[in-house]
């Protein structure tokens, strides 16, 4: 009840910003030049990261036919849809004018022009709508099951919801074939979907001339950002729903050390990634280049980076490296620091990079305002009450894959 | 093309005055910022003068460089624009068209030189400047970005007056309003394509360089100084 009214009032400030935001303009927020992209973009590339929770995760272990799967894939395939529609969301929030979103959709229109497909903000429209297409699909297929169950009985409206979701399911091994096919099918399609999707997210800042995004690295680095902060998100989202739900019998110590485990290798291939693309910035010397790297490293924004190095490496390391430490609530501490941590990796690429431009004279530094603040917050309250929403609606664990069905009968 | 737009600029003969900045406001209906939107970084100046300084204090001396948009053949604002709100047209010159522009921000980011503006708000001017608009020109609305057209206006009327006259434009009858206003004369406008014209002889001399040449944006405008 408490949860559900703070996720309200936050999800309200939230809304009113925004609202004096369209209201006023962009001065509202704390951009300036030369520093055009704040925390909107921050979060967008955020929330993108954390949609790499599910379908990634859950296509790899359904794909690899590890049976460890069966209760994590629902909660994780969860949040990519919802993660998916908030992080949709900042583009637009960002846009100088928000209400003219739709002109960079391919439509027939008085204007007579077609969107500029040369335009990595296009590549980048086109990648999040096939995404969150496949996501919602690989989410509905193996709900199919659950919701013809559920329909079955159960109060009136719901019922009705349910038998209109379950398009006519009646388990037959005709129905389970297709079904099965359907998502082996849907399981590869979404891997090569989300590792494009975060590899053009990353190209919106590598295809810019600007010092240290004009790198080749960022592809792989973001997509690599994207899976260690989703399964950050994937730990924690679990350890509530545990406790919450009072799911101890589905959720063990077991998955969460293999969760854990998958983590750690993310965390260092996340480093080794750093890594790379500082040191040979670092021993390039370009002074364009540098000027970025200083900034980052040892003048203004150097708390932001630091801080990012101990949440993303340090305390992943300690935490779940140390096999005594290993556990459900360590688990659930180093996620909480990998989110944060993934969140200041963006804003250390983001706004460095942009304040201090190639020519010195137009250098600056930015510091977002209350207004950016409460939409970010926001969109946290948003996740919240849409995860709740769903878990409310349907099962969170998928019930049909702990019963044996007629496939498995013969 | 049948012109194809250059500027030079003589940075030895630059004072750093900023009478072509006040030019610019007054011709282009630039909005006024108020001092604390300024002190955030708010400004809008199509051309600014960028200083550099040479030494330590007191043996200092200083360097003035106006800068504007360098209408680049190989603009780098223009690609990443989604709705082609910034393109090129048949002149050579970089476009911005307001109506198409949603605000992105991208054009600006990936600008070299940040030249390119934005109207954070709904633009605003000071009584009486609010009653000296040129009507040539539009005034932006907020959420749209901006930045230096080489007065496209003047280029348009200059253009039709020389057709209306059945006549050739001749060098030096376009003139923006930066240069216009120099007091040095460390400005000169002119059509590239013309080697006959004053900015082409300028460009060709060995005193001319371009702003971050490097970067392969080949930019229309020279700047010229001692070796």
């Amino acid at each position: 009840m408490v949860a559900t009214a703070i996720a309200f009032v936050v999800g309200a400030a939230g809304l009113a910003a925004w609202g004096l935001q369209l209201h006023s303009g962009m001065g509202v927020t704390g951009l300036q030049r030369p520093v055009f992209w704040g925390i909107y973009i921050v979060d967008f590339v955020f929330w993108i990261g954390i949609s790499h929770a599910g379908t990634l995760i859950s296509a790899i272990l359904r794909l690899t036919g590890a049976s460890w799967r069966k209760p994590v894939t629902r909660a994780a395939e969860a949040i990519t849809v919802f993660a998916l529609m908030i992080g949709g969301m900042f583009p637009i929030i960002h846009l100088g004018r928000a209400w003219r979103f739709y002109w960079l959709l391919p439509y027939p229109n008085s204007r007579l022009l077609w969107p500029n497909f040369r335009s990595p903000l296009l590549w980048d429209l086109t990648a999040i709508v096939t995404y969150v297409t496949g996501s919602v699909i690989y989410l509905y297929l193996p709900l199919i099951p659950d919701v013809a169950q559920l329909g079955e009985h159960n109060t009136p409206w719901r019922q009705k919801l349910y038998r209109l979701l379950s398009l006519g399911w009646t388990g037959s091994d005709r129905e389970w074939h297709a079904l099965e096919r359907a998502m082996k099918l849907m399981a590869c399609i979404i891997l090569a979907v989300a590792v494009s999707v975060h590899t053009v997210v990353a190209w919106d800042f590598a295809m810019a001339i600007a010092p240290m995004w004009h790198s080749t690295i960022f592809g792989p680095y973001f997509v690599t950002g994207a899976i260690f902060s989703g399964i950050a998100a994937l730990v924690l989202v679990m350890a509530i729903l545990r406790q919450v739900l009072h799911l101890q019998v589905y959720l063990t110590k077991h998955h969460f050390d293999r969760l854990a485990k998958l983590l750690l290798l993310m965390s260092l291939l996340w480093c080794y990634f750093t890594l790379a693309e500082n040191l040979t910035v670092w021993y390039g010397n370009d002074p364009k280049e540098m000027a970025v790297f200083g900034a980052r490293t040892r003048a203004h924004y150097a708390p932001y980076f630091w801080s990012m190095m101990f949440l993303n490496f340090v305390v992943p390391f300690v935490l779940l490296g140390i096999r005594r430490l290993r556990t459900i609530a360590t688990a659930a501490v180093a996620s909480v620091a990998v989110l944060i941590g993934m969140w200041l990796e963006r804003f250390i690429i983001v706004v460095p990079t942009l304040a201090n431009p190639r020519l010195p004279a137009p250098s600056g530094f930015y510091t977002p305002t209350w207004v950016e603040a409460a939409i970010t917050a926001a969109t946290f309250a948003a996740m919240a009450m849409l995860y709740m929403i769903f878990a409310k609606l349907f099962p969170i664990i998928a019930v049909w894959e702990f019963k044996p069905h007629p496939q498995e009968e013969d | 093309m049948e012109h194809r737009w250059g500027m030079a600029i003589d940075l030895d003969r630059c004072t750093g005055c900023e009478a072509c900045v006040v030019a610019c406001h007054a011709e282009n209906n630039l909005p006024v910022s108020t001092p604390d939107q300024a002190a955030r970084g708010r400004t809008a100046h199509w051309i600014r003068i960028d200083r550099y300084f040479e030494g330590e204090f007191p043996d200092i001396k200083v360097r003035y460089m106006p800068v504007l948009c360098q209408q680049c053949d190989e603009a780098p604002c223009e690609p990443v624009c989604p709705t082609y709100a910034t393109y090129h047209n048949p002149e050579g010159l970089n476009v911005q068209v307001y109506n198409r522009c949603v605000g992105t921000f991208y054009c600006a980011n990936n600008c070299p030189y940040t030249v390119r503006y934005f109207n954070w708000f709904a633009p605003e001017w000071p009584e009486p400047l609010a009653l000296q608009h040129n009507p040539d020109v539009a005034v932006r609305p907020a959420g749209v970005m901006e930045k230096c057209s080489f007065c496209i206006q003047r280029v348009k009327r200059a253009k039709q007056d020389a057709a209306a006259e059945q006549r050739a434009l001749a060098d030096g009858e376009v003139q923006p309003a930066c240069v216009q206003s120099c007091p040095a004369g460390a400005m000169v406008f002119g059509d590239l394509n013309d080697p006959a014209s004053r900015v082409s002889r300028l460009a060709n001399e060995g005193r001319a360089t371009r702003l971050l040449e490097e970067l392969g944006t080949r930019p229309k405008v020279f700047y010229l100084q001692k070796g």
